[in-house]
């Protein structure tokens, strides 16, 4: 019973998903709404605000650099984590 | 536990590689204002320099030269670079990680300021990403066992 519940609202939510899809504006549409706010200011001034020809470096580690540091802290907190979980010290 | 097995040729190939390895991942790493590139990937090349000679010798080797110490102390360092970036920022009067101030301790224009601070940050994130994928794969290939060294 619970797993034909699971099928069934599994099987709903992707009827609304694809319900929902053929709203979505096409790839590379110039006026969807994620090309018309921020992506023309990034592709007009990266080169001129942080002389980095490379607007994807540009937007990763400079515009969107907060996502970046929280990325880096990722990396890092799986470090800790194996070395915490794995890793025996010999207590003298 | 990978224990030394010897064999001359795999030896010498990774004594041999490990090097270019290391440079072609600073070239990565400096490259990533230029074209695809930057502090993740060339973490992870400097990372599989480590894990190589990992293999070729063995694990007491490679921690001799990478102790175990520096490598917690890279972990973190990487990521305090990142971030004590973010805070010089605060301190000399802008936003978060809003690399135009650095200009004013830096003999640069607020334009320059901006690439010299993506430069920092992505060093930052080569430090953590090498440290960290190297110690995940000592912690994994010694059953956690300690290596001395730290």
């Amino acid at each position: 019973m619970r797993k034909f519940l699971g099928f069934l609202v599994t099987m709903a939510t992707a009827a609304l998903l694809i319900y929902s899809t053929p709203e979505m504006p096409n790839w590379g549409d110039p006026n969807s709404p994620a090309s018309t706010h921020v992506s023309p200011r990034y592709i007009e001034k990266a080169d001129t605000e942080t002389h980095t020809p490379n607007i994807v470096t540009a937007v990763l580690a400079d515009y969107r650099s907060y996502d970046t540091m929280g990325e880096a802290m990722v990396v890092f907190v799986a470090a800790i984590g194996c070395i915490m979980l794995l890793r025996r010290r010999q207590h003298k | 536990m990978i224990k030394k097995h010897d064999d001359l040729i795999v030896e010498t190939l990774a004594r041999l590689l490990t090097p270019f390895i290391q440079a072609f991942a600073l070239y990565v790493l400096f490259l990533g204002h230029y074209s695809p590139g930057g502090g993740f990937q060339g973490g992870v090349l400097v990372a599989a320099s480590f894990i190589l000679l990992i293999i070729a010798f063995d694990l007491e080797k490679t921690t001799e030269r990478f102790s175990e110490k520096f490598n917690v102390i890279c972990n973190g360092g990487g990521v305090f670079i990142y971030a004590g970036i973010g805070v010089l920022c605060i301190l000399l009067g802008g936003n978060l990680l809003d690399y135009s101030v650095l200009s004013k301790i830096l003999p640069v224009g607020p334009e320059e300021a901006r690439a010299l601070g993506i430069l920092g940050v992505e060093i930052g994130v080569e430090i953590t990403v090498a440290a960290c994928l190297v110690s995940i794969f000592i912690d994994l290939a010694s059953k956690g066992e300690n290596l001395g060294g730290s």
